[in-house]
């Protein structure tokens, strides 16, 4: 489904991911790990399109389609989801509004009408008790004066929403507590199926206990410098990220 | 003959055809002359720095129509908020037009500033009222107190509310080459009563248009007004909007200025607070592009203790087009326990776009909360990051961010269907449908 070849990218011509090479079939769940700095947020960011990221040298495809040229939104008709890390607060638009707005335009794009009122309404329903969110929520301005737990489960609301065929959840784990935590699991988790895959991005092996990945990869100075299946992760929680490190200086 | 000129031997002329044993003869007369000596304000002048009226000025005006002009209902209903039913007091080529409008006499007067300047019935609060917040001082307000004749009688007594809102609204048909309108407008809200206005000058062809009007508000002791102007006039057509306001204890008055159209555009929103406990709000949403150019001017005068102003300007401004906000505050000694808050915000949205912003405050008291904010930004781009990685395309991302942005000025529009009128405004002015009802 996704496949990255040797990506190198730069901020302001500051290289932040140095080759990353990765592929992401299908029905799959990817951990990507990894020390402060050591280019997580910007692989999720460059795969979502964020324009201040400059791709030097390497590719990205979904679907064998070659992303580069693709506007944020063009990636989001095709299926990607990112759910930020620091979700943006927008005041005067409601989360209702934003969802209206978000799953029209990608029908619009699909060549398909806008989903009947009614229809919105129950899948607005439908998903937003999955992830145990209060109704008046709903209504509120998107973000604002949001706690760090609600804004995540927020994220996870809009991908319940929207059903992407690859989501990226970067640090969706940090700021919630163990109830909040095993709620937003619990949703992502029946997001998971056959035909799409999700990358999370985590510092601690606690999500991973709940979204159980298939493959995990750790990131440092923007490589991934092994790979492994889910026990890897409890290897970095016990050994910290410091053995990594040495093993790739050596 | 350049427009000074003209207006004063114009004056001659329209003076022949009033009374001249009324009162407010003497107070025309004393205007023109205010007028004479300083002529229209120019660029030297502090409040005028970054507005020029110098074009203008150079336009073949017509101080008064040739002939009277009719319009048809239909043709002109959408500059109406014709969802509700509302009193209106409309005029053409500022001449009144009754066909066209809805006054009444049941209760409140909702007329004409015609028969109020006339009749013996209205003399007593003419004597009380007229011309007595209006600047005696300033050139434009002076020249159009010169020239008073028309506008809208509005008079709300003690405990009544007028069962609908009330329209105000002034067409240009363009039969002149170019014509100059100067309204004259006089509101009077006594106590515990109510009232809602809503103002619009609008041209029907590309023919240039000047107005210079001039609104006098007094609400009582309890008063309760809302005013909102719509500006969304054609790129030929100028207004200078000259509003003065007297408020007296614990009253309230709202004036929310939708500046989305015109040539140029000035606007001297003048709040007085005669008492205490009282609450001014000024909210503003300007959305400019091609050339045009608005100058908001307000200034609230804290006279007493315990009093409230809110004021929250909204600009984007695109293309070549050019916003002024000044925002002046003034708190006497006495006037302790003042809350007095301002917020200018603007987003340009084009590199050839230009705002020039300034709060003034002069406070004179030592117990008292004033706070005040400029700011000038573009779109934030992570926020446009945010929308587009839902799906929405950058366009309408950039809109719903500005509507979002714009929107909280309009929260305290109290007529739903006016609200909702200046959201599809918004909405179309950015050029883009928002993906839900507004």
């Amino acid at each position: 489904m996704l496949e990255i070849k040797d990506l190198h990218a730069s901020i302001e011509d500051k290289k932040i991911l140095n080759g990353i090479n990765l592929v992401v079939n299908a029905g799959e769940v990817h951990a990507i790990m990894g020390p402060n700095g050591s280019g997580k947020s910007t692989l999720a960011s460059v795969i979502a399109g964020k324009e201040e990221f400059e791709i030097k040298k390497g590719s990205l495809a979904l679907d064998g389609e070659d992303l580069e040229e693709l506007d944020p939104e063009e990636r989001a008709h095709k299926g990607i989801f990112l759910s930020f890390q620091y979700p943006v607060e927008i005041p005067g638009v409601s989360v209702t509004n934003f969802m209206k707005t978000a799953i029209n335009a990608s029908r619009k794009a699909r060549g398909l009408e806008d989903m009947p009122a009614n229809q919105m309404l129950k899948l607005i329903r439908e998903k937003s008790e999955m992830l145990e969110i209060d109704r008046k929520f709903l209504s509120r301005s998107l973000n604002e004066g949001f706690s760090g737990g609600e804004k995540k489960r927020n994220e996870i609301f809009q991908m319940a929403m929207l059903e992407p065929k690859l989501a990226i959840l970067d640090e969706t784990d940090s700021g919630l507590d163990i109830d909040a935590l095993r709620i937003v699991a619990n949703g992502v988790n029946k997001l998971r199926g056959k035909d799409n895959a999700i990358i999370v991005i985590t510092h601690y092996q606690r999500l991973l206990e709940y979204i159980v990945p298939d493959f995990v990869h750790v990131l440092h100075d923007g490589k991934i410098v092994k790979s492994g299946n889910k026990e890897l992760a409890l290897e970095l929680e016990e050994k910290g990220y410091d053995w990594i490190k040495q093993e790739t200086v050596v | 003959m350049d427009l000074k000129d003209k207006l004063l031997s114009s004056f001659i002329a329209f003076e022949n055809n009033m009374d001249l044993d009324h009162p407010v003869h003497d107070v025309r007369s004393e205007a023109i002359k205010n007028f004479e000596e300083k002529g229209f304000p120019s660029k030297k002048e502090e409040a005028w720095k970054y507005t020029s009226l110098n074009a203008i000025q150079k336009v073949d005006f017509s101080i008064f129509p040739k002939k009277e002009n009719t319009l048809e209902y239909k043709d002109i209903k959408k500059y109406f908020l014709h969802e509700i039913d509302t009193y209106k007091i409309v005029f053409i080529d500022g001449v009144y037009s009754s066909y066209l409008s809805e006054t009444t006499h049941d209760g409140v007067d909702v007329c004409l500033m015609s028969a109020a300047l006339t009749k013996p019935q209205y003399k007593q609060i003419i004597d009380v009222y007229f011309n007595k917040v209006a600047s005696k001082d300033e050139s434009l307000t002076t020249l159009n107190t010169a020239f008073s004749k028309e506008g809208a009688y509005i008079y709300i007594p003690k405990n009544k509310v007028p069962k609908k809102p009330i329209q105000i609204v002034h067409l240009a048909t363009g039969n002149e080459a170019a014509l100059m309108l100067q309204p004259r407008n006089l509101v009077i809200v006594e106590e515990n009563a109510e009232v809602q206005i809503i103002e619009r000058h609008q041209s029907l062809t590309g023919n240039e248009v000047l107005t210079n009007s001039v609104t006098e508000i007094f609400a009582a002791k309890d008063a309760n007004v809302d005013y909102y102007k719509v500006q969304n006039d054609e790129n030929t057509a100028s207004l200078i909007d000259n509003t003065y306001i007297s408020q007296k204890d614990k009253s309230v008055v709202r004036v929310h200025t939708f500046s989305f159209g015109g040539k140029l555009t000035r606007n001297n929103l003048n709040f007085y607070q005669n008492g205490e406990y009282m609450d001014s709000v000024l909210k503003g949403v300007t959305i400019l592009g091609e050339k045009q150019h608005v100058d908001h001017h307000t200034l609230v005068h804290h006279a007493q203790p315990n009093c409230e102003s809110h004021q929250d300007y909204k600009g984007i401004f695109g293309e070549k087009s050019t916003g002024v906000f000044n925002g002046k505050i003034i708190v006497d000694k006495i006037a302790q326990k003042t809350n007095a808050f301002q917020q200018n915000n603007n987003i340009l949205i084009s590199d050839k776009a230009t705002i020039n912003t300034k709060p003034q405050l002069e406070i004179f008291a030592d117990d008292v909360k004033c706070s005040h904010g400029c700011t000038i930004g573009q779109l934030d781009e992570d926020a446009l990051f945010y929308l587009q990685s839902r799906g929405i395309p950058k366009k309408e991302a950039v809109a719903l961010l500005m509507y979002a942005f714009a929107n909280n000025v309009l929260e305290s529009v109290r007529i739903p269907e006016l609200k909702t009128r200046i959201n599809k405004i918004i909405a179309n002015k950015l050029g883009v449908r928002v993906g839900f009802d507004l």
